[in-house]
Order: C-alpha cells, then structure tokens, then sequence
C-alpha cells in the first residue's frame, strides 16, 4: 500500500476529495480513458463492427489493449487528424461503428472541416472522441489545450456533445454512443473520475442532465471535470446553510432545457463552470436559453476567461481561474449576497 | 456498351449539363465537360452500381471529390434512373435538393461532397471498409487535378497505401487548369504520377475522352496487386464546345442563350458526325 498511499497523496493534492475516497482506496475510480478502453474491448467482443481510428494516439487514447486484442478492428492513420476524421466516415458509410480517436485540440480544429462536412452534414455516424480536452495537458501549453471544442461543435447541426463526469456517465455515453446512428462527440480529461453517488440509479440518456444534489439556493451546472469541483463547493457551502443542486450536464448540446427551466424555477441564482473558454460554451448555452425565455436570475459562467491562458498543471490552471471548490463557493456567495 | 453507343452518350450528356446549367444561370460548366466521359465510362461499363442495387452494401461506390462538377454526375444518374430528369429542372433553385455541390438527399449520390480534399479519405475509409468485411465491392473517387495541393489528399493516399486498397481508384480529372489559371502556374503538383507511385500507388495515364482506352484501363484494375491504383485521365476542360475548351472563364460560365444555341448545334452535329470505326 506504500505506493498506493502515495499515489492518493497525489490524487489528493491535486483534486479536493469528498466521501469518495473508498472508491479510489478499492481501485475502482478510473479515467474516463480506462473506462473507454474497457468498455470498447467489451463491446468489440459481441461486435466485430465496432472500429477504432487512432491517429498515433493508442497510447495516449490507451487503446494499446484493444489493438493487441482486436487488431482487425484497429485502423492506424498516423498523425493525420483529417484523414482520421474522413477513413472514419467513411467506414461509418459502410455500418462501421466507429470510434476517431485523437486528442481533443486537434481533433476539433485541424479536423474541423471533415467533422463538419463528412461527420455531420453527410449523416455518418462517427463516434468522435477528443481526448485530454480542455487543459488537461496542462503546462504542455495552448497548442495542446481544446477550450474552443464546445464552442465551434455546438454550431455545427447533427452532433451531440457530450462531456462524461464520472465512470458510470463514460461507460454508459460510450454504449449508447455505439448504439446511437447520430454523430456524437465524446470530450475525456485525464484525470480519475471519482463516483459522483455513492449510490447510483440514474439513467443515463443524451440530452438529460443528471442531478446530484438537490438545494434550492443555487443550481451549479457543471460539466466534465468540473463536475467534482462543484460538488466540493456545494459541501463547503452546505457547511454554510446553503443547498445547492450540483447538475452533471454531461450532454451540452442539445442542451437539457427543461431541466434548466426547471432548475431556474427552484433556484434563487445560478452557475455554470466548465473546461471551457467562457465563450461558446456551457455556460452561454444557458444563458442564452434563459433569457430568450424570460427568466432572470443572478448567474455566473465559470470558465477559462479569454486570455492567455496561464501557465502549469491542470489543477494549477483550475485554481488560477477559481474552478475549484473554493472559487466556485465564493461565486456563489457573491451572487446571494 | 460500345464506344460508339458511349460517344453518343456523352453528347446527350453535354447537352443536358448545359441545359441544366443555362436554365439554372449557375454551374461549373468547364469542369463538367472535362469529366463526363470518365463517369459514363464508369456508370455505363464499370461500376456495378444502379437504381436496382443502391441499398446493397456490395455495390460499386463513386464518391466525386470534385463537387463543384455536380453537373455530370446528376444528369449521368438521371440517366441511369436513379430519379426523374425534370428534376433537374429545379437545379440550385430555393429547396431543392440538386444544389451546387452533391449531397445524400439525392438519390444515387453517396456522399456530401464540395469543400475539396475530402473525396479521397472517404473513399479510403469505405475501401477499407470492404477488406473487413472481406467483401469485393470497389471505390471510384474523381478528384479534381486543382485539389491537390490540400494536404489531406496527401494524408489519404499514405493509408491507402499502408493498407494495400488495390479495390480503391482514384481518377484525377486532369484538364490542367483552375479557377485562377493553369494548376502548373497556381502550384505546380507535376510530377502527379511520379508522386503517387512514391507513395506506393500504381498509377496509370489515360486520355480522358478515349472511350476505349478508359474502358481497358478500369477493366484492368487492380494494376497491381495489394496496391491503390491512380487513373491520371488527361482531359480538356470544355471538351465538346470548341469556345469553352481551355478557356479559364468557363470554369464557372454561364452561357448566354445565344452561346447556348451555339454550343447544342456543335453538339447536334457532333452527334451526326460519330464516326462509325471505333
């Protein structure tokens, strides 16, 4: 357990913990890559059409398993983003359930054109998969960030976009994304996805947030990693006598504007936080849902703001831009004041 | 089909891209007469795809890289049936599916092409897909000689080769010229064969309106074998209207109802003049 207790010190360090520590301690808490990984290998079994595209990205993808046990339904293009996105709608022409791998920053902007045109507007339902999105990558720097992904492929019609927060959200996005004939992309971090529910009965569907915590001073939607960060808020400000409703809305588009609807009702004010650009993004869906429909309420985008971003670790670039526990508790304050 | 029974054909076909053109007031006029005889090689004598088996995953598949020469391609599938050709009476007017560039919505096409560059990843992914499924359907892409400067094109033609698609062909329209001028002056992409078969591609030289020699060298596909094969079909863009060929404006010209009755009488006595000794 040595290594592993220093492994948690790590963990630990970088991302605050809530009543989820058992789960990492019994090794269950994944990445969404490892769960990916898995759960591909699982349904590759059943189903010789399911195909991975890697561009060079296997490793990083950790797809090397899935190569080595199925290698027929491996295509390797090399460090060619567009031609990646193009084989895979091709292959989806042909009833291939496909999976384009690569990292998110390149994937959406190199590969853009082919999402937009041999993806989308050409009905092949590639499953497009942007790994180590937002800033996952950290000090690697901007050319290895994705903060505009949500932003461009949200106006692109025919695709959903969808950012899983926990191991349960990411097996169940990657089955249903196998299943659905709709293009899709899936945005993975690198972190370990801790449990958002001990206990979990969700059903996971696209387009249906999923609600964590119940409270009616503030809805925190949230997205992707940003999901647990928000959760440690709504703890801390729980401490505080104030409740909040904590929502993964892993589908950001479409956008689950009912439940917003609904939460904007119950709510005195509302947050959203994202890997994202403040831009475009989670955040602006929202607002711009609420107010071409009349509802007015305080309301707060957390994000990446629109500058260089700073330098360092993802954690590090979290706490600089407050999407942690504490920066998101004291926007909430803030907004209740 | 003869070529006899091919020339006449494509003089059908020239007069209807024109037409269709003409009514529209819009369309890649040089473009399209450069290409029609490679399609009704292909439509007519090659490719084993029609209205009959469109659905089936065994047919043959044409993915036209070049969309912007969405002229040819609609009125050879008219005339293979696959919808009425009144449709095409509705060309690039306000909800109509037969738009500038080709899409799904029309019945026979395969893909949703325009933007230039795509063609050939496609086809290299919907080739792949049949080494898979061990099935022996082949991939037709046109691409334009203009388009290859994108580097995807390149990115393709690396996979196609890494993955041995000697059921892929791609034909590159090569009439030489672009909307600027001539594709050696833009950016010069000679030597194309050279090039490809660097990559790993068997590549073979074809002129473009000989019926005959287009007929043999898709006949003898794969030129090699666990190879991609590439046809560099030397064109004339205008072919068939003396005031069109290799003039640059008619890339996207559209004639006047005065050139228009010009052009059908050269071709109505191109069809009288169809030399028997093919």
């Amino acid at each position: 357990m040595v290594n592993g207790t220093h492994k948690l010190n790590i963990i630990s360090n970088q991302i605050v913990r809530v009543g989820t520590d058992a789960a990492i301690e019994q090794g269950k808490a994944k990445t969404n890559l490892d769960v990916f990984s898995n759960t591909l290998q699982e349904l590759a079994q059943h189903d010789r059409d399911i195909i991975v595209v890697t561009s060079d990205s296997r490793g990083s993808g950790k797809l090397a398993p899935f190569g080595q046990k199925y290698p027929a339904q491996h295509i390797e293009v090399g460090i060619a983003e567009q031609n990646l996105v193009g084989v895979a709608a091709g292959l989806a022409s042909c009833g291939k359930k496909v999976f384009a791998v690569s990292p998110a920053c390149f994937l959406t902007a190199r590969a853009l054109e082919q999402i937009k045109n041999d993806v989308a507007y050409s009905d092949n339902p590639v499953n497009l998969v942007g790994i180590s999105a937002g800033v996952s990558y950290g000090a690697l720097g901007s050319t290895h960030h994705s903060l505009h992904d949500f932003a461009v492929l949200r106006a692109i019609n025919n695709l959903i976009v969808v950012a899983p927060a926990d191991n349960y959200e990411t097996e169940q996005a990657i089955k249903l994304a196998a299943k659905t004939k709709l293009p899709v992309y899936l945005r993975f971090g690198k972190k370990i996805m801790q449990p958002l529910k001990d206990v979990n009965d969700d059903e996971f569907v696209f387009g249906k947030g999923r609600v964590i915590t119940k409270g009616n001073d503030v809805a925190i939607i949230a997205t992707g990693e940003t999901v647990y960060p928000s959760l440690e808020a709504a703890k801390k400000l729980k401490g505080q006598g104030i409740e909040a409703t904590v929502v993964s809305m892993h589908t950001i588009k479409p956008l689950d504007t009912p439940l917003l609807a609904e939460l904007a009702n119950a709510c005195k004010t509302i947050v959203t936080v994202e890997e994202h650009s403040v831009y475009g993004g989670l955040g602006e869906a929202c607002a711009s849902y609420l107010m071409q429909n009349g509802i007015s309420k305080p309301f707060r985008i957390i994000g990446i703001p629109d500058e260089y971003t700073v330098t360092g670790s993802q954690q590090d670039i979290y706490n600089h831009y407050g999407i942690n526990e504490k920066g998101i508790a004291a926007i909430v304050l803030e907004l209740l004041k | 089909m003869t070529a006899k029974e091919l020339t006449k054909k494509s003089i059908e076909y020239r007069k209807n891209i024109l037409k269709y053109i003409f009514y529209a007031n819009a369309g890649h006029t040089g473009g399209s007469l450069s290409c029609i005889d490679i399609l009704n090689v292909l439509y007519n004598h090659t490719m084993n795809v029609g209205p009959e088996n469109f659905t089936s995953p065994d047919r043959d598949r044409y993915i036209q890289s070049k969309g912007h020469s969405v002229e040819a391609l609609f009125v050879v599938l008219a005339d293979k049936g696959f919808f009425p050709e009144s449709d095409l009476n509705t060309l690039c007017k306000y909800k109509s599916h037969y738009i500038g560039h080709p899409t799904k919505k029309v019945n026979g096409v395969e893909q949703n092409t325009g933007a230039l560059g795509h063609g050939l990843p496609i086809s290299v992914g919907t080739a792949l897909a049949a080494k898979l499924d061990n099935k022996k359907y082949r991939v037709f892409t046109l691409l334009g000689d203009g388009e290859l400067p994108e580097g995807s094109n390149w990115e393709a033609a690396l996979t196609a080769a890494h993955y041995k698609l000697d059921n892929l062909c791609a034909i590159i329209d090569h009439n030489k010229l672009q909307i600027t001028g001539t594709t050696e002056e833009v950016c010069n992409t000679n030597p194309i064969d050279a090039k490809f078969e660097s990559f790993g591609w068997a590549v073979r030289h074809v002129d473009g309106h000989d019926f005959n020699k287009l007929k043999d060298t898709f006949d003898s596909i794969p030129f090699a074998a666990g190879k991609p094969n590439l046809v560099i079909a030397h064109t004339v863009k205008g072919k068939g209207i003396s005031y069109m060929e290799n003039v640059i404006k008619w890339h996207h010209g559209v004639p006047s109802e005065k050139q228009y009755e010009e052009a059908v009488a050269e071709l109505d006595n191109a069809m009288i003049t169809i030399p028997d000794d093919f």
